[in-house]
């Protein structure tokens, strides 16, 4: 999928102030021999018209390659959730261009779960959907709520289930469209610290027995260093990336591990930089 | 670190049955007595202010008869074969207008949901028909269809019908956008979109629609029945209207009560549709 737009009727991004030293260059790490999945080229997206856009995201280039986990943190109102909707085609850009090589399932904050269908039927739309008739749509809606630890749920409603169980739900709903990208909007930010923890596992697990591609947006940094390969870095108003860092370590990791607390200090420090540069001066 | 862990996924099993106890709400039986017992005792107090009405003598009895002459009435009354050719007829009307009006309500409901310019155009008309009195329709049904049938149907399928289309307008506009985006991300596009989302979110809104929709229907009926007498096509409203011509009281009081519990027949069905819809989603308070 490509996405080109560029009219020259489309407001212009404010430059921006320069950038500081450990930006990006052009083209981030991205070694030939490893397709890109998701690849973004000068990116900006604009709300609103004319004099009284809001640019959301400005000139963003990154690149996740097959096979890789991308977190994207930023200070709210940086455009996290705008990045994610141009990538999985929601939306158009005002400028630049995504290539997206492979299917892309999206994951939000809110399970956003079909109230009036059991889990299994919410798990099984996109099968149905996608036409797949009703036998084997049974046997893979079963198969996928066990990889999310759900076996012999599908009956009950979304409302009798807890935030974790949802989400896990809206978990096996996006795996079981196929999907060898998945997006993730703040996927665990509404549970408490014991459940996603937990989902943070399963999450990793899943991503290696799947060879997932995830980019997943969070404000929570020691959670992308927990999870991620690699940590992109967005500022706000306009939105850009302003840093990326690889996160070296071996998996599995515990969020409590002392390096992931570093990479985490080490991400926030640049954070508070990107974030008083909107204070008084 | 000395603790032996836990393994992940009995963790997660343990939190999953922590956090969803399911608590066993009082038993079915005690559940239709606390629903019941209210209902009945405000009948009984009714019952009670009828016949301390009549004691004070205000009025005649023959005008206004007791509680218990009037239920002698009605039992007597359900032993005749024109009681229930009349009920028949009336519900048929009732059914027959009320399915047209399901029909034509849901039609421009939807269309005006989906397309701006119709909106525009007749979204506050929709409104304002519905506040209409059905009954002002009456003499121009009269005059367009004389004195039949097609008539009534008239009437009562304009009188329901702008308050189904309403709540398919408002359940359409009021459908959470993040459901939206959900259904357009696991594949729902255009009418998929319509028949796997929009229209289950916005059910509810519906079912309120079509429950307004019946008391309309209901109500237009009546002065309908009331106004346009058809030969040989007993009815309600008919019965009601010779009662009065033959100023038999109790017959006529009679045929009020059967009015109002058909009335609340198809209320109480209506709300044991919403009730069981809200419980499904999670929409009641436990």
């Amino acid at each position: 999928m490509t996405i080109v737009n560029d009219e020259p009727g489309a407001p212009t991004p404010v430059p921006a102030p320069p950038v500081a030293s450990d930006a990006p260059a052009p083209a981030p790490t991205s070694p030939a021999s490893v397709p890109a999945a998701i690849r973004c080229r000068g990116l900006s997206k604009a709300f609103g018209t004319a004099r009284n856009a809001v640019v959301a995201l400005d000139r963003v280039d990154l690149d996740v390659r097959a096979g890789e986990f991308v977190c994207v943190v930023g200070a709210s109102g940086c455009g996290k959730s705008t990045l994610l909707n141009l990538v999985a085609g929601l939306d158009a850009p005002t400028r630049g261009q995504v290539d997206v090589v492979g299917r892309t399932a999206l994951m939000f904050q809110d399970s956003a779960l079909f109230p009036w269908l059991t889990v299994a039927d919410n798990v099984g739309l996109p099968l149905r959907l996608a036409g797949m008739p009703k036998g084997a749509r049974q046997a893979r809606v079963e198969e996928l709520l066990a990889s999310v630890h759900l076996a012999g749920q599908g009956e009950r409603r979304p409302h009798e289930l807890s935030g974790g169980m949802r989400q896990r739900v809206a978990l096996a709903r996006a795996l079981a469209q196929e999907a060898e990208i998945l997006l993730m909007d703040e996927p665990f930010g509404a549970l408490d610290a014991m459940t996603r923890d937990l989902l943070h596992d399963e999450l990793e697990r899943l991503w290696v027995e799947r060879s997932l591609t995830i980019l997943f947006v969070t404000h929570n940094v020691r959670e992308a260093s927990r999870l991620g390969d690699r940590i992109a870095l967005l500022t706000s108003r306009p939105g850009r990336v302003a840093a990326t860092f690889d996160v070296p370590f071996a998996r599995p990791r515990r969020i409590e591990a002392p390096e992931v607390s570093e990479m985490a200090g080490l991400v926030t420090a640049r954070l508070r930089q990107e974030v008083a540069r909107h204070g008084p001066r | 670190m000395a603790l032996v862990e836990a393994a992940d996924a009995s963790v997660l099993e343990g939190l999953d049955v922590l956090e969803t106890a399911t608590d066993v709400g009082p038993s079915r039986r005690a559940r239709l007595w606390s629903a019941a017992w209210p209902k009945l005792a405000a009948l009984f107090l009714v019952i009670a202010g009828w016949q301390a009405v009549v004691w004070t003598g205000w009025r005649e009895q023959y005008l206004l008869p007791a509680p218990g002459t009037v239920l002698r009435e009605l039992r007597s009354m359900t032993s005749q074969a024109v009681f229930w050719k009349a009920v028949g007829i009336t519900l048929r009307r009732a059914a027959v207008g009320y399915a047209a009006a399901a029909v034509l309500g849901s039609i421009v409901g939807l269309a005006v949901a989906r397309v701006r310019v119709l909106r525009v155009a007749v979204g506050s008309l929709i409104t304002g028909l519905q506040t209409m009195p059905s009954i002002a329709w009456f003499p121009l049904a009269i005059l367009l269809f004389q004195l039949s049938e097609s008539a009534i149907l008239f009437v009562v399928v304009l009188g329901a019908a702008p308050s189904i289309a309403n709540g398919i307008i408002a359940g359409v506009d009021h459908v959470p956008p993040l459901l939206i985006r959900a259904g357009r991300v696991v594949g729902a596009h255009g009418a998929s979109l319509y028949r796997h989302v929009v229209l289950p979110a916005a059910l509810p809104s519906v079912l309120a629609g079509h429950k307004q929709g019946w008391a309309f229907a209901w109500r237009s009926l009546m002065a309908g029945e009331l106004l346009v007498i058809v030969a040989n096509r007993p009815s309600i409203g008919a019965r009601l209207q010779f009662s009065r011509e033959l100023s038999d009281a109790p017959a006529l009081l009679a045929y009020m009560i059967v009015i109002l519990a058909i009335g609340i027949a198809v209320d109480a069905a209506f709300a044991a549709a919403d009730r069981s819809l809200r419980a499904r989603r999670g929409l009641t308070l436990a």
